[in-house]
């Protein structure tokens, strides 16, 4: 490369001294959450091994596990009593879109402590932006790829014998969506106080999994020791997976009997607009525990 | 001091604790506005941790600066808003492309909406990439990662660009190119450009440098007013015995050598007419004598009492250039 090249260019603009200006108003906030939000989504779309992959492991939980667990209650004769009305495949389907949204919210979020190490983060948190902003943003863009995640699994429902109507599917996206930001939420709460990945371990067996299977995932929440009682109705992704199985039973269950697989605190079914409030709650309180990290300055 | 000479960077007494350790002991500067000013000093002298409270990137744990008249501790987003950062380390997103990085950069940086395709265009053209737009940046070698850093730290039209260490771990080709964007930069669009270095080489090519060293700036100046400090030529003698060596040219010849590097090294006004003498008088066994003007190296060795390449080719270098070498997934 010769000096001569250099100068064929065009001459550049000089430096406007008024030009810089903080972006610390709500203009720039919304800004700066639309591009990091943007650009997960758009790591997430081109990353489609990712999305492929995102099938296997569900499939799994569903052909193997839910065929042998069925299989086991059939030949128990109990199933019809664990179950309710629909059958442990029925029962558990919703659940493991559940697990998906799960698993997906809390990874996407904790994507953060991939842009730390790689870098990436230093160029965000460096900007003139109120880095709320960065939280509310990998929040939101974490939730909507579990969400992209969770609501693909709904093609499998002909196979597990599960019928799907206009409107469940439609009320199903928001109560899919929040279960995805409260999580999000905490796993962007949690990525905040990590500057390493080995963090991500132990994140993924101390609390990850013990969420999942305190979910209702599996299993039914009626009839457990108080201990679990207990531990099931604390756990915030109880309050997502509920309405999910909920709303996707309700079209195949005969009509007005959809509460009867209903999330029960002393023996009254749960409202759904209560479990939505509790995931909007725990989602916002996770939310401000993040931006209060990430307001953190070394 | 009239508007225009206003320093762009102002510092005053500015410290860091870490704990027990002070890494920055006190920095007073002024850099002007339009000049490239290097930061040279040895890893670990406090120039990265200086540069990280001039960007608001850290706290100052006692002192005061200002960049572009804005206070960097009470002022952070002001400041932000005015300064490019080219960090030591890659900070691109690898699974993007060129556009797209700096598309993310506008709009956390307020670029308006109007002007944004435009200076995406003009910055992308600056450094050569305008081909490579829409290129997934993994793809990219280390210099063209670095040229899209420079582009984008220089995208939102800022009074000062911070580099850190902005050529470590490249070839001396790319080197070479780097620089000529720098002084591009800095002849047309006018902006001040502060960086930290330990090459020398690199050094040399700046308006005016601060040697740091051990956390304290042991001197600033032109390059030329800072090799004056050395004023005569720099005779590097090896022998058998440096140890010898060294006392008998103090005694005899009156000189203070210094023992760098695996050689005795002096200071001396006609280095062609020491020479023959040295050779001539020393009873320990001389290997090889030779002498050069007086270069940045000499001096640091002269101001510190150590040479700046004692640490500089440390482990972490090795490092970052395997890394850019073989590129992460960033």
């Amino acid at each position: 490369m010769t000096s001569e090249s250099l100068d064929r260019g065009t001459t550049l603009q000089p430096v406007r001294r008024t030009a810089g200006r903080p972006s610390t108003g709500i203009g720039g906030s919304v800004r700066a959450i639309y591009i990091v939000w943007y650009r997960d989504l758009l790591r997430f779309w081109r990353d489609r091994a990712r999305i492929a992959a995102s099938f296997a492991q569900p499939l799994l939980f569903l052909l193997i596990f839910g065929t042998g667990l069925s299989s086991a209650l059939s030949a128990a004769g109990s199933a019809a009593g664990a179950t309710g009305p629909v059958s442990y495949m029925q029962f558990m389907y919703p659940g493991i879109i559940g697990m998906s949204v799960l698993f997906a919210s809390v990874f996407g979020a904790m994507s953060i402590l991939w842009d730390r190490e790689f870098g990436f983060l230093k160029e965000v948190l460096v900007a003139p932006i109120d880095r709320s902003a960065v939280a509310i943003g990998k929040a939101l863009g974490g939730a909507t790829q579990a969400m992209i995640q969770g609501l693909i699994l709904l093609v499998l429902a002909p196979i597990v014998g599960v019928q799907l109507t206009l409107e469940s599917v439609l009320l199903l996206v928001p109560f899919v969506f929040l279960l995805a930001f409260a999580l999000s939420a905490m796993g962007v709460a949690l990525a905040s106080r990590m500057r390493t990945m080995q963090g991500f371990q132990i994140v993924m067996n101390f609390l990850m999994m013990p969420m999942f299977f305190l979910s209702g995932a599996l299993f039914p929440l009626a009839a457990l020791p108080v201990w679990l009682t207990v531990l099931t109705r604390l756990n915030p992704a109880t309050y997502g997976i509920d309405p999910i199985r909920r709303i996707i039973l309700a079209p195949t269950l005969p009509p007005g009997t959809s509460d009867q697989v209903g999330l029960t605190i002393a023996g009254q079914v749960v409202p759904m607009a209560v479990e939505a409030l509790v995931l909007v709650g725990f989602g916002l309180v996770m939310l401000g525990v993040a931006v209060r990290n990430f307001r953190k300055r070394d | 001091m009239t508007e225009t000479e206003a320093p762009v960077i102002h510092a005053a007494g500015l410290t860091k604790q870490f704990g027990e350790l002070q890494a920055v002991k006190g920095i007073d500067l002024d850099v002007r506005p339009g000049e490239i000013f290097g930061f040279l000093g040895p890893n670990g002298a406090g120039k990265s941790t200086t540069i990280n409270m001039l960007c608001t990137l850290m706290r100052p744990s006692g002192g005061s600066a200002t960049v572009a008249g804005f206070d960097v501790d009470r002022q952070q987003a002001d400041v932000r808003a005015r300064i490019g950062l080219v960090f030591q380390d890659p900070s691109l997103d690898g699974q993007l492309t060129a556009r797209e990085n700096l598309q993310f950069h506008a709009f956390i940086y307020s670029v308006p909406a109007a002007e944004r395709a435009q200076r995406i265009a003009e910055v992308l053209e600056m450094v050569e990439l305008t081909d490579r737009a829409n290129s997934i940046v993994m793809t990219f070698s280390g210099g063209m990662k670095r040229r899209l850093e420079i582009a984008r730290g220089m995208l939102h039209t800022p009074e000062v660009l911070f580099l850190d260490e902005p050529t470590i771990g490249l070839d001396p080709q790319t080197r070479r190119h780097i620089w000529a964007y720098l002084r591009r930069l800095r002849d047309e669009a006018g902006v001040t450009l502060f960086m930290t270095t330990h090459y020398m080489d690199e050094a040399e090519e700046c308006d005016r440098i601060a040697i740091i060293d051990g956390g304290r700036i042991v001197a600033v100046g032109t390059p030329a007013e800072l090799k004056a400090l050395v004023g005569g030529d720099i005779v590097t003698v090896k022998t058998d015995d440096d140890e010898s060596a060294t006392a008998e040219i103090r005694e005899r010849f009156g000189l203070e050598p210094i023992v760098a590097d695996g050689s005795v090294v002096v200071e001396v006004e006609d280095a062609a007419a020491f020479m023959p003498r040295l050779v001539r008088d020393l009873t320990v066994p001389v290997t090889s004598v030779s002498f050069h003007r007086p270069s940045l190296d000499d001096v640091f060795l002269k101001l510190t009492g150590h040479a700046i390449r004692d640490e500089a080719a440390g482990a972490t270098d090795m490092m970052r250039m395997f890394g850019r070498a073989w590129g992460g997934r960033h």
